[in-house]
């Protein structure tokens, strides 16, 4: 957002009356986003276990790199982000492209659509998610009626990640709204001066749609980037992190260093990896995507 | 033309509908479920149950705790209310500062704002554990409002500057000239011009806290002051092998009908809302 335009204040109003106005903000700022940034960081440099803090320097930090079970937690999340990311993308793009074809009761499908996303990590969804997926659970009946073999989703480490993966993509409804923006956006005579160059429906999506909401394809992919790496109420909820940690995030990792093994300072070093983690994940996106919006 | 047009039209039809059943069916089945017996909820595809026992519903009301799912709304509710008042007093006073006002530091505040819509929920939420226990006030509902207080969600605020810059300014120059203070033209004037915004902030803050479930269940440890996310977990905990499965997934019912509601009610507001606001869920 660019505030090109320079506002001036009303005659009589104080230079400060802004910020007093921005107060709430200002302390929000330094309670919620800068506080926490730098607790973290400082705890992540003491060790509690024993049950008094010792200042252990970068120690945490240092064992982070040789810890397999950090190691194989970010994999795990990197994995589940590599699959969930793209997957939503293109589903909540195909959802947006049938709902921006002119139908009656378009409203109705919008809705629809966006329910599962308002419900979302609900707990009432999580447990209806994990029936839905038990060995006599619905999905497996489904597969049976299909001539398919049922999967053992919650034993098999193969397939357990995808129990979570298809519980995001059934949440699909935000990206497909911001989608849906983005497309209403684009005035129809494009499409019609396309049509007389003889130009088909695919290759308008790929000339014309996608270079023209590029900033919404951003967008979803930075905010759906940021929430995959920090998945952890699912896998909570759904498989425990299990089988053979097969969907143990790091979230999952977190949660346990802290809440189950009573290492505040893992956990917080932990975090802060997170941190850099998805800081560096949206800053790639920021590089790659600008190159592609200048090629395009 | 025209033959293409229809065809395509009832493709848009059989795609919409055949996706549309995916997003509805597993709560169609989830309310069939609550009437099923353990077999068969492991035996049959099709929603509809052999009979409707109601009587789960009145077992799943009394909930596996000494209190009822009345009282976990009203727990609930203890929350939402609070929020709803805070978040939209601090976002409304601090966009208002922001669309309407220069002042120093200006740039540096408002990059500020768009880091903290990036930051993760993860990296807070530990620090802050720890500061609520400093102040001893874990197990209450402080530190599930107060940050309400304190603009913490930046895309509310992100919101309404966005419906803010659509008010003219020549609005509040009218009003100062007939002698209207700075907050009398937010009160007079602004305010009422943003009420679909402001409804669209309460309709999230209500929607977001029944769904939260991360911050209650690190905040809150008394079963008595659990909302109802965490109670339906607890529930789902304690449902062992021959358990009847037909309570918890009732319980899982009642707790969705608030939000359903509620979105039943304001779908057409909320919709476009969000959309102005590119907020996501």
């Amino acid at each position: 957002m660019k505030s090109n335009i320079k506002y001036t204040n009303p005659v009589g109003v104080s230079r400060y009356t802004g910020l007093l106005l921005i107060l709430p903000f200002i302390i929000g700022s330094l309670v919620l986003t800068m506080y926490p940034f730098a607790a973290s960081f400082i705890f992540g440099m003491t060790d509690s276990r024993s049950g008094e803090m010792v200042f252990t320097g970068l120690g945490n930090y240092r064992s982070l790199l040789s810890d397999p079970d950090f190691i194989d937690s970010a994999l795990v999340t990197l994995k589940y982000a590599a699959i969930l990311v793209p997957l939503k993308l293109a589903v909540s793009l195909f959802i947006a492209l049938l709902l921006s074809i002119e139908l009656r009761g378009i409203g109705v499908w919008r809705t629809i659509f966006y329910i599962p996303s308002i419900l979302g990590s609900g707990l009432a969804v999580m447990i209806m998610w994990q029936f839905l997926f038990t060995s006599g659970g619905l999905v497996n009946q489904l597969l049976v009626l299909c001539g398919l073999s049922p999967v053992s989703w919650y034993g098999d480490s193969r397939y357990s990640i995808y129990i979570i993966v298809l519980l995001r993509l059934w949440e699909s409804g935000s990206a497909m709204l911001i989608f849906l923006n983005a497309l209403k956006g684009i005035p129809r005579e494009y499409y019609e001066a396309a049509k007389v160059d003889g130009c088909g429906n695919i290759r308008g999506f790929f000339r014309i749609t996608l270079p023209l909401i590029r900033n919404a394809v951003f967008l979803n992919l930075v905010l759906q980037t940021i929430s995959a790496l920090q998945e952890f109420s699912a896998p909570y909820m759904l498989t425990g992190g299990g089988p053979m940690k097969s969907t143990y995030t790091v979230g999952m990792l977190i949660y346990n260093e802290m809440f189950r093994f009573g290492d505040t300072g893992y956990a917080n070093a932990v975090s802060w990896g997170l941190f850099v983690v998805i800081t560096a994940a949206v800053a790639v996106l920021f590089r790659l995507t600008g190159r592609l919006s200048e090629e395009i | 033309m025209k033959a293409a047009g229809i065809i395509k039209k009832t493709a848009g039809y059989v795609l919409l509908s055949a996706a549309g059943i995916i997003m509805l069916y597993p709560m169609l089945w989830l309310v069939g479920a609550s009437f099923k017996s353990n077999d068969e909820i492991f035996s049959s595809a099709w929603f509809i149950p052999h009979d409707l026992e109601l009587s789960v519903y009145v077992r799943a009301w009394r909930t596996v705790t000494p209190y009822t799912m009345g009282h976990y709304f009203l727990n609930t509710f203890g929350i939402i209310i609070p929020r709803m008042v805070f978040s939209v007093f601090s976002s409304v006073l601090t966009a208002y500062g922001f669309a309407r006002f220069e002042f120093p530091l200006k740039r540096f505040f408002f990059s500020l704002l768009m880091c903290s819509m990036f930051m993760p929920a993860i990296v807070k939420i530990m620090p802050m554990y720890m500061l609520w226990g400093r102040r001893g006030l874990l197990d209450s509902y402080i530190p599930l409002t107060l940050p309400a207080l304190l603009a913490g969600e930046g895309s509310f605020v992100l919101m309404i500057i966005q419906f803010l810059r659509g008010v003219p300014k020549e609005f509040d120059e009218a009003a100062r000239i007939d002698g209207c203070n700075t907050i009398q033209v937010l009160f007079y004037i602004l305010i009422p011009c943003i009420k679909p915004v402001i409804a669209t902030i309460c309709i999230f803050t209500f929607l977001w806290t029944m769904n939260e479930f991360i911050e209650p269940l690190i905040m809150i440890s008394s079963v008595r002051k659990y909302p109802l996310s965490l109670i339906l977990r607890l529930s789902a905990d304690s449902t062992g092998d021959g358990y009847e499965q037909r309570k918890i997934i009732a319980m899982s019912v009642i707790g969705l009908i608030p939000s359903i509601a509620v979105f039943a009610a304001a779908q057409r507001k909320f919709v476009s809302g969000i959309t102005a606001g590119g907020l996501t869920g």
